[in-house]
């Protein structure tokens, strides 16, 4: 016998895997388009983010809190289920911040190629590799229900928050023996600020998955560590 | 729409029934059944025993090819108001009815009885098997209106397939209905219901003698036959409401409170007295 609410469960992760299709899309435009140091295709990447994508995830963002409710409400789901619903409805909060962050970069892009002579910080593409897949990786986790990926992601976060660092103080150094570059070191630490948050919400991701297949909840172990 | 009903305000839903939010087959990314035309039209009806007003100027409109729960503490007159549905208040000395049943437009009180009771079918509590085989069960209804012969076993199966019980009982059609479970007793009296083709399926507490597996079956039973059939449950387990309805209505001392969407019912109701019933602030 399958219950009709399996149905609606298997609904509601389709939404969710959705929107992380549509939010590493906006994560992968809003980069390449500062990678390219092409200014038309970098508006057309932003326009698609900011006109398209962003609305979209909106909209299911809010979909996904809907059917989550209802399925609280109206099916009493427990144990496994209830920790799938609860972990669905974080998921998508966390995906919506990953893309308004790169509505953020999509624009610092803009603004650093409308410069005559743009500079490109070079670690900031590596960053975003390893952001994009964290980001991947974190969905997949969700999708496959894999405890381990999920675990694997939380290391990762580590790094970036080192490649934010370097960046910092390359930017430091940069702007203290010329000062004009003073506009494109901020938007350069703006973006890379945003890309350390979207990894930030794939570790969130991680920690959902580990809870909802676990039923472990391992939030803030690693900044109670970092910070001891 | 808001509607005055004596000493309780009704809240219909003003959204047509097709609301995309408002279906689980919707929200399950499936298509919905093409009707949600209001299939059973209740006016202002009343049910007395004797001076004793049980039912209270109820009106609804049951909607074709959905489900309906009527929910509410004991005694508040919802299993009254499902029995007048097809007319079993009747037996009932000193009973009576006031107001207007309309079944596809027509009088029900009007109707002549075994035609409404063949169009408008009723499950009750208990299981009630009759002494007879399996197969003979399900036949007596269909025997009454002339089938037999390979029509009338394959009219049999039909129900039984469609009451989820074919498959454990196939093999045993002619043994005593008496050797089966409660709930496959009671998905019987579902499949001897449905083997008159009724319109309409009414069910009073279906699931309340059952454990757990069995009421979960039962309720897979009502999701899957509101393709083809108009249901209305009575259950005082306010979960199967949530679980198994797309609308519900709350009864209170005779008087239907609040009828709406199931989700809009268990999610944000209108009314304070529901809101206190459903949070088991009171009842």
């Amino acid at each position: 016998m399958r219950r009709h609410f399996e149905i609606e469960l298997e609904a509601l992760q389709g939404r969710v895997l959705e929107m992380g299709g549509l939010v590493q899309r906006a994560i992968h435009l809003s980069v390449e388009s500062l990678q390219g140091r092409n200014i038309g295709a970098a508006a057309e990447a932003t326009d698609e983010v900011i006109e398209r994508i962003e609305p979209s995830v909106n909209e299911l963002h809010r979909e996904i809190d809907q059917r989550a409710i209802d399925l609280l409400a109206l099916q009493q789901v427990m144990a496994v289920d209830l920790r799938f619903v609860t972990a669905a409805t974080r998921i998508g909060s966390d995906l919506e911040r990953m893309s308004d962050r790169s509505v953020n970069i999509a624009r610092r892009s803009i603004s650093i190629l409308t410069n005559p002579n743009p500079k490109l910080v070079i670690q900031i593409p590596r960053m975003a590799e390893t952001v994009e897949a964290m980001v991947r990786d974190s969905l997949a986790a969700f999708g496959s229900r894999d405890e381990d990926l999920a675990r694997s992601i939380l290391d990762r976060d580590q790094e970036v928050d080192e490649y934010r660092d370097v960046v910092f103080q390359e930017l430091v150094d940069e702007v203290t023996v010329e000062t004009r570059f003073i506009q494109q070191a901020l938007d350069f630490i703006l973006i890379s600020r945003n890309l350390e948050r979207i990894a930030d919400h794939a570790t969130n991701i991680a920690e959902s998955v580990v809870f909802m297949v676990a039923g472990e909840d391992i939030r803030h172990r690693y900044n109670t560590a970092a910070s001891s | 729409m808001v509607v005055h009903t004596g000493d309780h305000q009704m809240i219909m839903s003003a959204r047509p029934a097709l609301d995309s939010r408002a279906t689980p087959e919707i929200l399950a990314g499936k298509p919905t059944a093409p009707s949600a035309v209001v299939k059973l039209a209740v006016n202002k009806l009343s049910c007395f025993y004797g001076t004793n007003k049980a039912v209270r100027d109820v009106s609804i409109g049951i909607h074709e090819y959905r489900t309906t729960a009527l929910i509410g503490p004991s005694g508040c007159g919802k299993s009254t108001f499902l029995r007048a549905l097809n007319r079993m208040n009747e037996v009932v000395p000193g009973a009576r009815v006031e107001g207007e049943m309309l079944l596809d437009g027509q009088d029900m009180l009007q109707m002549e009885l075994t035609n409404l009771r063949r169009r408008v079918g009723m499950v009750f509590q208990k299981a009630n098997p009759f002494p007879k085989s399996i197969f003979d069960n399900v036949a007596y209804g269909l025997r009454l209106h002339g089938g037999k012969g390979s029509h009338l076993a394959s009219a049999v199966e039909q129900s039984l397939q469609r009451a989820a019980l074919w498959d454990e009982v196939k093999d045993k059609l002619h043994r005593s209905a008496f050797e089966l479970s409660g709930g496959q007793q009671q998905r019987l009296s579902i499949a001897r219901a449905l083997a008159v083709s009724p319109e309409v399926l009414l069910l009073d507490e279906p699931c309340s003698a059952l454990d757990p597996i069995s009421t979960a079956r039962i309720e897979e039973l009502l999701y899957d036959l509101k393709n083809t059939c108009t249901l209305v449950i009575v259950t005082h387990n306010m979960q199967q409401a949530a679980r198994a309805s797309d609308y519900t209505g709350y009864f209170l001392m005779g008087s239907l409170v609040e009828f709406d969407e199931t989700r809009k019912m268990f999610e944000n109701p209108s009314r304070q007295e529901t809101e206190d019933y459903i949070t088991g602030r009171f009842g």
